[in-house]
C-alpha cells in the first residue's frame, strides 16, 4: 500500500512508524450514525420500547424492595436509569440466533429479551422456580433457550467469554452477532484488550458495548480512566467507535442498526459507547456518597429515558389511558412475579450436589 | 591450538539428539556465525552455528547419526592448521547398534522402560501395541478426535504454523487447516475466555497453554468461568472445554517455570483434572477429556514428552476418567503417585524389590474426581502408604491422599502415611540445588522403609 512506503529508500527508514493509513476510517460508523439519526419507530414499536422499559423500570423498584425486606441477599445491581440501552440494542439483535452476555447488572438485558419476569424475581429470591434454579443468584442468570449467556460476576470476564461466542458464531457460519456489554470500570480490565486484539484480528461478529454510567462502584470516570471517551479505545485494534446517548432509545435502537450492519457485512468488531446513568447506588449496599443528589436529580428529571419516551408517545397522539392502562398492567405483571418469588419454595437440599458436574465418572 | 565442537544442548530438556546434516566438511574454513550443521532436538530441527574461526579438521560424528549425546564431540577445529591427536570418530549412522552400544552406560533419568507396566485389563485379546512417544500420543488424541466431530478446535500459542512449542500439535494444521488450528497471540487471560466461551456457545475447544505457568494468567477463566458456570445456572450452560499443556518442573528453568498445578485445580469443585505419565493414558484420556461434557484441565509434563511406551493399536482407544490405575501389585507397601512421580515410584519399587520388598504402585491418573476406593483397597492390602508427588508438600494431593487415608483407612494403616514431595521452597536454578529440591528415587525408597519399619 502506498501510504504505508518508507520514506526515503534506507534501510533505516524501513523501521520507522509508517504514516497513518488514511483509509483507516474508525470514524466511519459515527458519521454514518450522525447523518442517519435515531430510529424512525412506528407508534406500536415506540409503544413496545415505552412497556419493556417501564417494566424494568417497575422490576427493579420492586427487586430493590423485596432486598429491604430481606428476600434478596448478596449484592444486587439494580439497572435503573440505564434501561433504554439493553431495550434500544436488543431489540435490533434476532433472538436467539444472536447471543447476549453481560456482566452482574443483568436483570434489565434479560427482561428486554422477553424472560418471564417471575423466574427472574424467584432467582433474586434463591427459589427452586428461578432461572437458575437458585443457585445462581441475581448476578448468574442464563438463558441458552434465548442465547442470553449471563450474568458474570467477575468484572470484565464476559468481554472475552463473549468473543469466544462470536469465535463460535464465525466457526459455525451460523450468521450471528454476538452482543457482550461492559461497565465503564470493565473498561479498565486488560482482558478487555486482549479481547479486542483477537476480535480485531480475527474479524469476529462482536459489538463490545460499553454501558458508561460514570461510576465504577465509587470511582468516577474521570479518576479511573485516562481516556474517558470510551469509544475511541478501540483506536488501538483499529475497531471503529461510536458514542451514543444511552438514556434515548430510539437513539440507542439507530445505532444498533448501524453496528449490526457493519458487523453482519463481514466488517468485524464494533465498540459502541453507551452514555447513560444509574439513579441507584452500584449495589444495594451503596449509599452512593460520590456524588451529589443535585446530580442525580438532573439526570433524572431531564434526561430519563421512559419520561422521554413517554412525552414523545403523548406528542405522537396516543390515548393517555392507554398508557395507564399499560402502566397498570406492568404493575400487575411485577406484582405476581414478586408474590411468585416470595411464595415459591427454596431449592431441596438435594440441589446442593447437582448440576457440578455433568458426566458422572 | 585445536578445538573441539561439541554437541550443544539447544533446549532446556535436550539430552541427546540427530546430527541430521553437516553443512561443512573436511578442510573447509569457518568463520563465526557459519552455520555448520543441522540438529534435531526432542522439538525441531536446529541450525549449529561457529564462534569459532578455523578450519575443519575433523568430523567426529557422521551425518545422520541418532542419540548423539549433549557434550560429544562431533568434530575438531584446527584453529591454526596444527594437526591434534583427535579422539577416536564415532560409528557412522550406518552402524546404529554400535553407536547405541558405545552411548554411555550411565541410565536415562525417568528409567521407565525397564519395568513393567500393567495394563488396563480390558484390552481384546491380541491388541497390538506399537511403540509410541508421548508427545505423539496426544498429538494422535486431538487428530482422532478432531477427525470425529467438526466442533473440536485447538488454539494456543505456536500450536499451528510452528507445530507448537513442544511439538504437541505437530501437523495439525496441515490435516485440519487455520479454521481449527489457531495460533494466538501471546494473551492467556483473553484466549482461556475465548475458548471458554466458544465452549458456553456449543464448540468443543482444546485450549493449548505452553505451559500451565502461564495459565496463571488465566486461571481465573478456568475456575470462575469454566468450573462454576453449569452450577451456577442451575446446569443449564454447558463448558466442555479442554486445557491442556506441561506442568511441573521441566529442566534448569528455574521457579517461574517450574510448578506442579495438579493440586490446585484439583481443588475446584466443577473441573476434572487429569494428569497421566505415559502415553496410552496420555492418548486415552485426552480423548476421554475432548468428549467429555465437562471443563477439563490436563497436565502434561515435558519431560515425559519424548519417552516412548506401547500405546495400544485400536481404532478408538478411549480411557475412563476417574480411575486410578495400579501399575505394579504388591503387597508389603502402597506407594501413590501420578504423572512424572510414577516413573520415579516403579524405579523405587523395582529396587525396593531386590531388598525383598513388594511395592504395589498405584497411578491416580486422574487427580478430580480423586479414585480413592483403589486407593484405599490397595490400603487394606498393604496396611502402609506412601505418596510421591512432583510438587510442594503442603496442601499436595499427597496431603490429600493422607487425609482420606486417616479418615477412611485409618484401621487399615500400621504406620502414619509419609508425603515424598519436592522441597518447599521456589525451585532454585543452580543444577546442585535443583536436584536437591525434586522427589527423586532415593527419597521413595527411603520413605518406604521407614513405613515397613526397616533401616
Amino acid at each position: 500500500m502506498a501510504t504505508r512506503k518508507a520514506k526515503g529508500g534506507s534501510q533505516a527508514a524501513a523501521v520507522t512508524s509508517p504514516t497513518d493509513d488514511p483509509e483507516f476510517a474508525l470514524r466511519s460508523l459515527q458519521e454514518k450514525y450522525n447523518k442517519q439519526g435515531s430510529y424512525k419507530a412506528n407508534d406500536d414499536e415506540l409503544m413496545e420500547f415505552y412497556r419493556q422499559m417501564l417494566l424494568i423500570r417497575r422490576f427493579e423498584e420492586r427487586a430493590g424492595q423485596l432486598y429491604g425486606l430481606g428476600l434478596i441477599g448478596g449484592f444486587c445491581h439494580l439497572y435503573i436509569g440505564q434501561e433504554a440501552v439493553a431495550v434500544g440494542l436488543q431489540s435490533a439483535l434476532a433472538e436467539g440466533k444472536d447471543s447476549v452476555i453481560t456482566g452482574y447488572r443483568d436483570h434489565g438485558h434479560m427482561l428486554a429479551y422477553g424472560i418471564d419476569p417471575k423466574v427472574i424475581m424467584a432467582e433474586l429470591t434463591g427459589r427452586e422456580a428461578g432461572i437458575s434454579r437458585g443457585k445462581g443468584g441475581s448476578m448468574h442468570m442464563f438463558s441458552t433457550e434465548h442465547a442470553f449467556y449471563g450474568g458474570h460476576g467477575i468484572v470484565g470476564a464476559q468481554v472475552s467469554l463473549g468473543a469466544g461466542l462470536a469465535f463460535a458464531h464465525k466457526y459455525r457460519d451460523d450468521g450471528g452477532v454476538c452482543m457482550a456489554y461492559f461497565g465503564d470500570g470493565a473498561a479498565n480490565q486488560g482482558q478487555v484488550y486482549e479481547s479486542f486484539n483477537m476480535a480485531a484480528l480475527w474479524n469476529l461478529p462482536i459489538i463490545f458495548v460499553i454501558e458508561n454510567n460514570q461510576y465504577a462502584m465509587g470511582t468516577s470516570t474521570a479518576r479511573s480512566s485516562a481516556e474517558t471517551e470510551f469509544h475511541r479505545r478501540g483506536t488501538a485494534f483499529r475497531i471503529p467507535g461510536m458514542d451514543v446517548d444511552g438514556m434515548d432509545v430510539l437513539a440507542v435502537r439507530g445505532a444498533a442498526e448501524i453496528a449490526l450492519e457493519h458487523v453482519r457485512g463481514g466488517g468485524g468488531p464494533v465498540l459502541m459507547e453507551l452514555n447513560t446513568y444509574r439513579y441507584r447506588g452500584h449495589s444495594m449496599s451503596d449509599p452512593a456518597k460520590y456524588r451529589s443528589r443535585d446530580e442525580v436529580k438532573e439526570m433524572r428529571d431531564k434526561h430519563d429515558p421512559i419520561e422521554a419516551a413517554k412525552a414523545e408517545l403523548i406528542k405522537r397522539g396516543i390515548d393517555e389511558a392507554k398508557l395507564k392502562e399499560l402502566e397498570k398492567d406492568i404493575r400487575a405483571q411485577v406484582g405476581e412475579a414478586a408474590d411468585f418469588a416470595e411464595t415459591s419454595p427454596e431449592p431441596e437440599l438435594s440441589e446442593l450436589y447437582t448440576d457440578v458436574l455433568v458426566e458422572t465418572y | 591450538m585445536a578445538v573441539e565442537l561439541k554437541m550443544p544442548a539447544l533446549s532446556p530438556t535436550m539430552e541427546e539428539g540427530t546430527l541430521a546434516k553437516w553443512l561443512v566438511k573436511e578442510g573447509d574454513e569457518i568463520s563465526p556465525g557459519d552455520i555448520i550443521a543441522e540438529i534435531e532436538t526432542d522439538k525441531a530441527t536446529m541450525e549449529f552455528e561457529s564462534i569459532d574461526e578455523g578450519t575443519v579438521g575433523k568430523i567426529m560424528v557422521a551425518e545422520g547419526t541418532e542419540n548423539v549425546k549433549v557434550g560429544t564431540v562431533i568434530a575438531v577445529l584446527d584453529g591454526d592448521g596444527s594437526d591434534v591427536a583427535a579422539p577416536a570418530p564415532m560409528p557412522s549412522a550406518s552402524e546404529p547398534a554400535e553407536a547405541k552400544e558405545e552411548a554411555p552406560t550411565e541410565p536415562a533419568k525417568p528409567a521407565t522402560a525397564k519395568v513393567q507396566i500393567a495394563r488396563d485389563p480390558d484390552l481384546p485379546e491380541g491388541t497390538r501395541m506399537v511403540s509410541t512417544t508421548v508427545r505423539e500420543a496426544l498429538r494422535d488424541a486431538m487428530a482422532e478426535e478432531m477427525r470425529a466431530d467438526d466442533r473440536v478446535f485447538v488454539m494456543g500459542e505456536e500450536v499451528a504454523e510452528y507445530q507448537g512449542a513442544y511439538k504437541v500439535t505437530q501437523g495439525l494444521l496441515e490435516e485440519f487447516g487455520a479454521k481449527r488450528v489457531i495460533d494466538t497471540p501471546i494473551t492467556e487471560y483473553g484466549f482461556a475466555g475465548i475458548g471458554t466461551g466458544a465452549a458456553m456457545g456449543g464448540l468443543r475447544p482444546i485450549v493449548e497453554f505452553m505451559t500451565f505457568n502461564f495459565a496463571m494468567q488465566a486461571i481465573d477463566h478456568i475456575i470462575n468461568s469454566a468450573a462454576k458456570t453449569n452450577y451456577m445456572s442451575g446446569g443449564q450452560m454447558r463448558c466442555p472445554v479442554v486445557f491442556r499443556g506441561p506442568n511441573g518442573a521441566a529442566s534448569r528453568v528455574a521457579a517461574q517455570h517450574s510448578q506442579n498445578y495438579g493440586p490446585w485445580y484439583a481443588s475446584v469443585p466443577g473441573l476434572v483434572v487429569i494428569a497421566p505419565y505415559d502415553a496410552a493414558d496420555g492418548k486415552g484420556l485426552l480423548k476421554a477429556a475432548i468428549r467429555s461434557e465437562d471443563p477439563v484441565v490436563f497436565l502434561e509434563n515435558e519431560l515425559m514428552y519424548g519417552k516412548s511406551f506401547d500405546v495400544p493399536d485400536m481404532d478408538d482407544f478411549v480411557l475412563p476418567i476417574g480411575k486410578a490405575r495400579i501399575v505394579r501389585e504388591g503387597s508389603d507397601v502402597t506407594i501413590v503417585s501420578y504423572s512424572i512421580g510414577v516413573g520415579l515410584a516403579l524405579e523405587a519399587a523395582e529396587r525396593l524389590a531386590g531388598e525383598g520388598i513388594e511395592a504395589e504402585v498405584i497411578d491416580l491418573r486422574t487427580l478430580r474426581p480423586l479414585d480413592t476406593g483403589t486407593v484405599l483397597a490397595s490400603l487394606k492390602k498393604t496396611n502402609r502408604l506412601v505418596v510421591a508427588e512432583e510438587g510442594w508438600p503442603t496442601c499436595s494431593i499427597a496431603s490429600e491422599i493422607s487425609a482420606v487415608c486417616m479418615e477412611e483407612g485409618f484401621d487399615d494403616l500400621d504406620a502414619p502415611v509419609i508425603r515424598v514431595t519436592n522441597a518447599d521452597v521456589p525451585l532454585p536454578y543452580a543444577a546442585n540445588l535443583e536436584k536437591a529440591a525434586l522427589i527423586d528415587t532415593p527419597r521413595i525408597i527411603e520413605a518406604v522403609k521407614k513405613v515397613c519399619y526397616v533401616d
